[in-house]
């Protein structure tokens, strides 16, 4: 049976993996308490999410649904990032992870290799057909197993300035071809500005875009993984970004810095690769500019082809320490696919939905405000969505992440070898992998 | 002191000072040393202009005009931070001042009690224990928040107030200090006179050595009072309930919202900037128990 073999894969190692931050090794201690069904009486459930007003979208849980089956959810809002993931860990460690977690679709293999996350099939498995197929195949590891169910997504675009794109006279991209050609046209008609910036601060945007070119970076074979950060496709995508910087026909410089917003918000730099949650970045980075950007779908490898990385984006997961799996799976699966419950997230929240259904509903029938110039904005980007390119997740993305930024950081900075940088990051990820006792395929 | 060397300085009489031994020696100004403490001092000095600065700033003003010239958006910054979610800064602020102000003065009693008692007795095994503080005081803190967490959580006690308090009422470097304090401010002889005078131990500690402790005592309890409020691991690792979140933890939930969310900047350089504040106060009001004369003792020698 390959699914509990790909199980083991998972669990077999299980090592401590995130306590870097203290240092302390600390030795696992199984913490399999039995499910301990507690009956049908009133049920209290902790989540832990970083989602801003998520207190008020479990408040209709708690004033309905929930109040009816007599199962109480309450929020503990935490910050969002990889420390989180170490949290939770230790709290696992302990035997008192909370019942919900939020967590990043690149962080389930992480939590799932710790056994950490508790499977959720028999309970959520009916959902499978509110989400598109590379979306859900991210919760279940590519196992008959369901390890969360998903909230949102980062499908990924192309903004660009269309006032400027229009003074300039260039071209919507749709070939990376052409997107190094509108890089070039733009830097000889204006020498001083940029198309975008070639950034090593977050690592996401790399491997999205990865993602996009056909990567697998983590695939198993048999009881092996298999980390393939430098195959063919991410090499392609290195040196076309590293050729790029070096022939300095975009910028090198990260994003996130207040200088990037003031590139953005002066036109400094007028076009960003980033994913249908933009608009709040740019509402904040780039205010003046407000209605003069414009959104189109990413360029392509090929002509012809129509597909997107996934940028950002996290799930809802009950854990193994949860007394109530089956109530907490149950909110969970409320939370990501119920009309209402999606619509309050939308606009308490902002997230974008993984639900398809709740893509063109509610709140997505209209404009973001900072895009009202687009009317079709979320009837694009449900669309894009659709063609997201499936995503292959390992149990040490941090640390793949973490060499990222260092070896591709310094590569840009000095506009050198990025196909050497992503050897770096492939050594890093493999050596990481085989510490924690993991057996790699080379 | 000899007589003899007071003489051989004394000017001759009938000259003033200055006059006849030619002009006093201009005090020349040390460059390379000045030019350094100037520079550290600016080193140490412009992120915190530039929080204030930036605190005045509105959200559309932060990242587009001068670095530091001042914005207009003061009050309005203040009123976004006053109304988000219902004032949960506040109620953090007050509990980085309870961990902090409960914490530092449990941990500044713990530390006298210690350090006077390694300084005034002479038990087996004092050495030893005394250099298992040293071993403390070289290990950071940091390491301790996840072997702290797996202890507290056998306890129960995790997401709770005294999860972020117990930890830190033991502090190593206190007792060190202390315990050095103790040793040069409070001589033996004063404590064999209370004991001469049939005063007990702990009226010999609350009355005579206490108050010579004082200044000491002063300069623990600020190191803590800073390190707890400015402590963040501790508390990211024991709480989960934001209720409960000092400022730092609360500050970083506002950074971190998630890649969809824009991080809340214009709150988080105002919140920041409002959370230096008492400790700015605080440093202002005690400085002047450091005036105190480090060896106003009892006795002359």
């Amino acid at each position: 049976m390959p699914n509990t073999k790909r199980r083991r894969l998972f669990r077999g190692a299980a090592t401590a993996v995130a306590l870097t931050l203290g240092g302390t090794a600390l030795a696992a201690c199984g913490s399999d308490e039995g499910d301990g069904e507690a009956g049908s009486g009133p049920v209290s459930l902790t989540y832990w999410t970083w989602t801003p007003g998520m207190d008020k979208v479990v408040d209709l849980w708690n004033k309905g649904p929930g109040k009816k089956d007599r199962i109480t959810v309450t929020v503990k809002k935490q910050a969002s990032g990889d420390t989180l993931v170490t949290k939770i860990l230790t709290a696992h460690k302990a035997g008192k992870a909370p019942d919900l977690v939020q967590a990043e679709y690149q962080a389930l293999p992480t939590l799932v290799s710790n056994d950490a996350l508790a499977d959720i099939s028999g309970e959520v498995g009916g959902a499978k057909e509110k989400f598109a197929e590379g979306v859900w195949q991210q919760t279940t590891l590519g196992t008959d197993a369901v390890y969360a169910v998903p909230q949102d997504i980062g499908p990924m675009m192309f903004y660009y300035r269309e006032d400027l794109f229009q003074q300039y006279g260039l071209k919507v991209p749709t070939t990376w071809e052409q997107f190094a050609e509108t890089a070039r046209a733009l830097k000889k008609k204006a020498p001083d500005k940029d198309l975008t910036t070639f950034s090593a601060n977050d690592s996401g945007l790399f491997a999205g875009l990865a993602q996009q070119a056909g990567a697998k970076w983590w695939t198993t074979q048999g009881e092996q993984w298999k980390v393939g950060i430098n195959d063919p496709a991410t090499q392609k995508v290195a040196e076309f970004w590293g050729g790029l910087v070096e022939e300095g026909a975009i910028d090198n410089q990260p994003m996130y810095t207040p200088a990037w917003n003031k590139a953005l918000n002066t036109g400094k730099q007028i076009a960003w690769v980033s994913a249908v949650w933009a608009p709040g970045t740019l509402t904040t980075a780039a205010p003046d500019t407000k209605g003069k950007w414009a959104m189109a779908p990413l360029p392509q490898w090929s002509t012809g082809e129509n597909v997107t990385g996934s940028w950002g984006g996290s799930s809802t997961a009950v854990t193994t320490d949860s007394k109530h799996k089956e109530a907490a799976a149950k909110f969970a699966a409320w939370l990501n696919t119920d009309g209402e419950a999606l619509n309050a997230l939308a606009k308490e929240s902002g997230i974008y939905p993984a639900s398809t259904a709740a893509q063109l509903s509610g709140a997505f029938t209209k404009s973001p405000e900072y895009f009202a110039n687009q009317a079709d904005f979320y009837t694009k980007a449900a669309e894009i969505a659709q063609t997201t390119a499936p995503s292959a997740w390992g149990p040490n993305v941090n640390v793949a992440y973490t060499a990222f930024k260092d070896a591709f950081g310094s590569a840009a900075k000095n506009k050198s070898d990025f196909t050497a940088a992503l050897d770096t990051m492939q050594e890093a990820t493999v050596a990481d992998l085989k510490k924690q006792g993991f057996e790699v395929s080379e | 002191m000899s007589t003899l060397a007071i003489r051989k300085t004394e000017p001759a009489a009938g000259t003033t000072p200055g006059t006849a031994q030619g002009p006093p020696l201009r005090r020349r100004i040390a460059l390379i040393p000045t030019v350094t403490l100037l520079l550290g001092a600016l080193y140490c000095l412009l992120p915190v202009a530039w929080v204030v600065i930036a605190s005045t700033k509105s959200g559309n003003e932060l990242f587009s005009t001068f670095t530091f010239l001042p914005g207009t958006g003061f009050a309005e910054n203040l009123s976004d931070l006053n109304a988000y979610r219902d004032g949960v800064y506040w109620q953090w602020m007050g509990n980085s001042a309870l961990y902090a102000i409960l914490g530092a003065l449990l941990s500044t009693v713990v530390s006298s009690f210690a350090g006077y008692a390694l300084a005034t007795y002479r038990f087996r095994g004092r050495e030893t224990m005394f250099n298992v503080l040293l071993a403390g005081v070289l290990m950071p803190p940091v390491i301790l928040a996840i072997p702290q967490y797996l202890l507290l959580a056998k306890a129960d006690l995790t997401d709770s107030y005294w999860s972020v308090l117990l930890p830190q009422i033991l502090s190593p470097y206190g007792v060190y200090l202390s315990r050095i304090y103790a040793a040069a401010a409070v001589p033996a002889d004063v404590v064999e006179a209370g004991r001469m005078d049939g005063a007990s131990e702990w009226r010999i500690f609350t009355r005579i050595a206490l108050p010579m402790m004082v200044p000491g005592l002063v300069t623990v309890f600020l190191f803590q009072f800073v390190a707890i409020w400015n402590n963040f691991l501790l508390p990211y690792i024991m709480l989960s309930d934001d209720e409960k979140f000092p400022i730092t933890l609360g500050l970083h939930t506002l950074l971190e919202q998630g890649a969809n969310t824009p991080a809340l900047y214009t709150l988080v350089i105002t919140g920041a900037f409002l959370a230096v504040i008492p400790l700015v106060a605080l440093f202002l009001v005690i400085q002047r128990f450091w005036s105190l004369d480090l060896l106003s003792g009892a006795v002359k020698s």
